[in-house]
């Protein structure tokens, strides 16, 4: 395979990105979605404008912006939007509703003694995981399981969603980073979302404009450092 | 026929608790206080086409306002008149929750309430445009378009429309056997002023006052009051608006708010049509 | 003004453009806090802004697709844009072309990706000097790269003309009203595909092939600029830091 740009780089919808060596010469496009390429007549080409990264012989683009797209076993943070008789729809700021069924929430769920609105109402903010989610029906979501449900305290920040990855880091080494120093119990969701508690205020503000940095920064080399740099300055060397 | 409106945007409750909590302590969310208006930007003459334009930037809120002059026939009840005529759109470029259509009744009290503010303190010299009284007068169009919904729409779209109005050329008349042609390249003199006008709208929450609601403080705020202000310091409209009655005390504070933070923006309209090549800057900056 | 302007004198435009010449072009993305995406494009005096909004929840219910998402497109025209004030109500004139744009969207949008979703592109013409749907389909194409909508290609589009015989390039007001043809094209700069193709107007087969030879090569200069236009937001985002 050739390569035609340089990892790192800007690329552009319709921009080739590599030539391929061998393989059957097909004029019909084939799509790998999750790494935003796509190949036709033997070349490689980015579906969108973000960020190419070559790795060995692997290419994938992290876009610029994107919408939050469900996946399965994903952990989410959602609104409640409306309550209906059996289930609550949840805003997961995604191009569909979730559903989060009464029966997860309730042990033995019965709607006519069990009315839903006294245990999440609208508004309500909760941390919960993507159950179960093809192409044909809504995302439908659990919050059984450690740490999941109604979020009541501690502050929720939005960030864009194409930034999460950078928030964790490779092998969660952004993440350690940030829990480390500042001693705050950080969750971060999928679908761009990050559930602070921190002591107090000032540690609070000081992590948030910790993850506006590194939205801002997130492709740029010693990302890292420099929130490390940024993090003991105002912190002290770690807690 | 006007139905109550679905709660839009929907915010969480934490985040709603928390604007009520700042609002309790005499503060915003952003950081200002509770008559501190955002940073205003703008940039008159931005549509050369038309007789007069602004685009003013109210924080994140963003406002086209084109003002153009065409014949038409006057008001039978005042011959001797140019027509005003105000018209809002909401188009959805602004805003996820604005769908495609005719102005809804929230762009139509927008357009409704600046018209009258300019017509009742006679910010355009109406009178002075008659061509042929009875028969043939300027008709000046003020089209308001809101591009960036982030709050405090009136506000915006009143500082648009008065500077392209302060702004705004009349076209060449061209006097022929059939009638008046308009020659809409050429330009004969300004558009007569009287007066300038600002708005000065205000969300009240508890009996507290907040000049220059934010998106997210109108979600939470259910009551608002809009005041004119001339370049005199007279009262020249108000529209109380928002499902929620206040005292008259709270009124009473208002409108002394309004008549200060009125005058402020009176006199950053002054200033920057004192020196208006400032702000003839191109829509894309490089 | 009555009567036919003298559109070609020496060789020169009525603007003093060579007939291949194109406008100044200008071009800004992500100029709008809450779309998606979003594009403000200029050629010459014409402006155009975009702004996408999606893939979100397809509302009403009804117009969702089972496989794919539905592309709702609407080009849309300000009331003072034109020489004389336009109603602001939507003309026939803006149903065809958004119906027009929209299509030559469809063969770029990877569609199928977000089954029963919606992508909602608007384009509001803020200024019209000529070639406007093509300038709102440029910035239709750039609003939903902003958005990281995933596509082929973007698509760029220019008009060309044909005035007092001659063929020229990005024609203004003037040389549409009183030009002999009007060609829109829009086309797919990686791959050369033509995705948006009008005529109104006469023009012989060897002045199509001539007409089409132009809007290609402007279709590669404003491409250019696009791409800077591009770099410039990504490099823009580091300043907003401090």
């Amino acid at each position: 395979m050739k390569v035609l740009v340089a990892d790192r780089q800007l690329v552009r919808p319709g921009d080739c990105l590599a030539i391929l060596e061998e393989g059957i010469i097909s004029n019909e496009i084939k799509r790998y979605p999750d790494k935003h390429i796509y190949v036709l007549d033997n070349k490689v080409y980015s579906d969108v404008l973000g960020i190419v990264y070559i790795e060995d012989k692997d290419i994938n683009v992290i876009p610029l912006e994107s919408v939050y797209y469900p996946r399965k076993d994903d952990t989410v943070i959602g609104i409640v939007d409306s309550i209906g008789v059996t289930s609550w729809s949840i805003d997961i700021r995604a191009p569909y509703k979730a559903i989060l069924p009464g029966s997860d929430v309730i042990e033995g769920f019965n709607p006519i003694t069990h009315n839903l609105r006294n245990y999440l109402d609208t508004g309500d903010l909760i941390l919960a995981k993507i159950a179960i989610f093809d192409r044909t029906r809504d995302p439908m979501l659990t919050t059984k399981g450690k740490g999941l449900g109604k979020i009541l305290e501690g502050v929720v920040v939005e960030i864009k969603p194409s930034k999460v990855a950078r928030l964790v880091g490779k092998k969660g080494s952004m993440y350690n980073l940030l829990s480390s120093k500042s001693g705050c119990d950080i969750t971060i969701a999928q679908n761009g979302y990050v559930w602070l508690k921190c002591k107090d205020e000032y540690v609070t503000k000081v992590l948030i404009e910790a993850i506006r940095l590194i939205e801002l920064k997130a492709h740029i080399r010693g990302l890292t450092e420099e929130v490390r740099v940024f993090l003991e300055s105002k912190l002290g060397e770690g807690k | 026929m006007s139905i109550t409106p679905e709660k839009e945007p929907l915010l969480p409750r934490i985040q709603v608790e928390n604007i009520v909590k700042s609002i309790k302590k005499g503060e915003r969310i952003d950081g200002r206080g509770l008559t501190d208006y955002r940073p205003i930007e703008v940039i008159l003459n931005p549509i050369t086409k038309a007789s007069g334009s602004s685009l003013v930037k109210l924080g994140g809120t963003q406002v086209i306002a084109g003002v153009k002059l065409e014949l038409e026939e006057p008001f039978p009840d005042r011959p001797g008149e140019g027509v005003l005529q105000v018209h809002a759109e909401f188009v959805p470029l602004a805003s996820p929750s604005f769908e495609p259509g005719p102005p809804d009744e929230n762009a139509i009290e927008v357009a409704r309430v600046i018209d009258r503010s300019l017509r009742e303190s006679k910010a355009v010299k109406l009178d002075a445009l008659a061509i042929e009284p009875g028969k043939i007068v300027w008709s000046v169009y003020t089209d308001i378009y809101l591009v960036d919904h982030q709050g405090n729409i009136i506000d915006t779209s009143m500082l648009a429309s008065m500077l392209a109005l302060a702004t705004s050329r009349i076209p060449e008349l061209i006097k022929g056997e059939n009638g008046y042609k308009v020659d809409h390249t050429k330009y004969v003199g300004p558009l007569p002023i009287n007066t300038l006008v600002a708005t000065v709208t205000m969300g009240i929450y508890n009996d507290v006052i907040i000049v220059d609601p934010l998106l997210e403080e109108e979600a939470v705020i259910d009551s608002f009051i809009t005041i004119a202000i001339d370049e005199s310091g007279r009262i020249c409209g108000i529209q109380k608006r928002g499902m929620k009655g206040f005292s008259r005390s709270v009124l009473d504070n208002t409108i002394e708010i309004a008549l200060s933070k009125g005058r402020e923006l009176v006199d950053l309209m002054k200033k920057i049509l004192n020196n208006p090549s400032e702000y003839m800057k191109p829509l894309v900056s490089e | 003004m009555s009567g036919k302007p003298v559109l070609i004198r020496d060789g020169l435009r009525i603007d003093g453009r060579k007939p291949e010449e194109l406008r100044p072009v200008r071009i800004a993305l992500g100029v709008l806090k809450n779309a998606n995406g979003s594009a403000l494009v200029e050629y010459g005096n014409t402006k155009a802004l975009a702004a996408v909004y999606g893939p979100r929840e397809a509302l009403p219910k009804h117009i969702s697709l089972p496989d794919r998402a539905v592309l709702r497109v609407r080009y849309h025209m300000a009331p003072f844009s034109t020489t004389e004030r336009k109603s602001p109500a939507p003309s026939r004139r803006e149903i065809e072309l958004s119906k027009v744009i929209r299509e030559a969207l469809e063969s770029v949008v990877f569609t199928s990706q977000f089954p029963r979703a919606s992508i909602d592109v608007f384009i509001e013409i803020l200024q019209a000097d000529g070639g406007t749907r093509t300038t709102g389909l440029t910035a239709a194409s750039l609003a939903l790269a902003d958005a990281g909508i995933p596509m082929r290609d973007l698509v760029i589009g220019v008009a060309v003309g044909k005035v007092d015989g001659v063929l020229v390039l990005d024609i203004n007001e003037l040389e549409d009203e009183y030009g002999e043809a009007d060609l829109p094209v829009g086309i797919m700069p990686n791959t050369g595909e033509i995705v948006l193709l009008q005529l109104n107007g006469v023009l012989t087969s060897g002045e199509f092939k001539q007409a089409l030879d132009m809007a290609y090569k402007g279709v590669e200069q404003i491409y250019k600029t696009a791409k800077e236009a591009m770099y410039r937001k990504y490099y823009k985002m580091f300043e907003e830091v401090r």
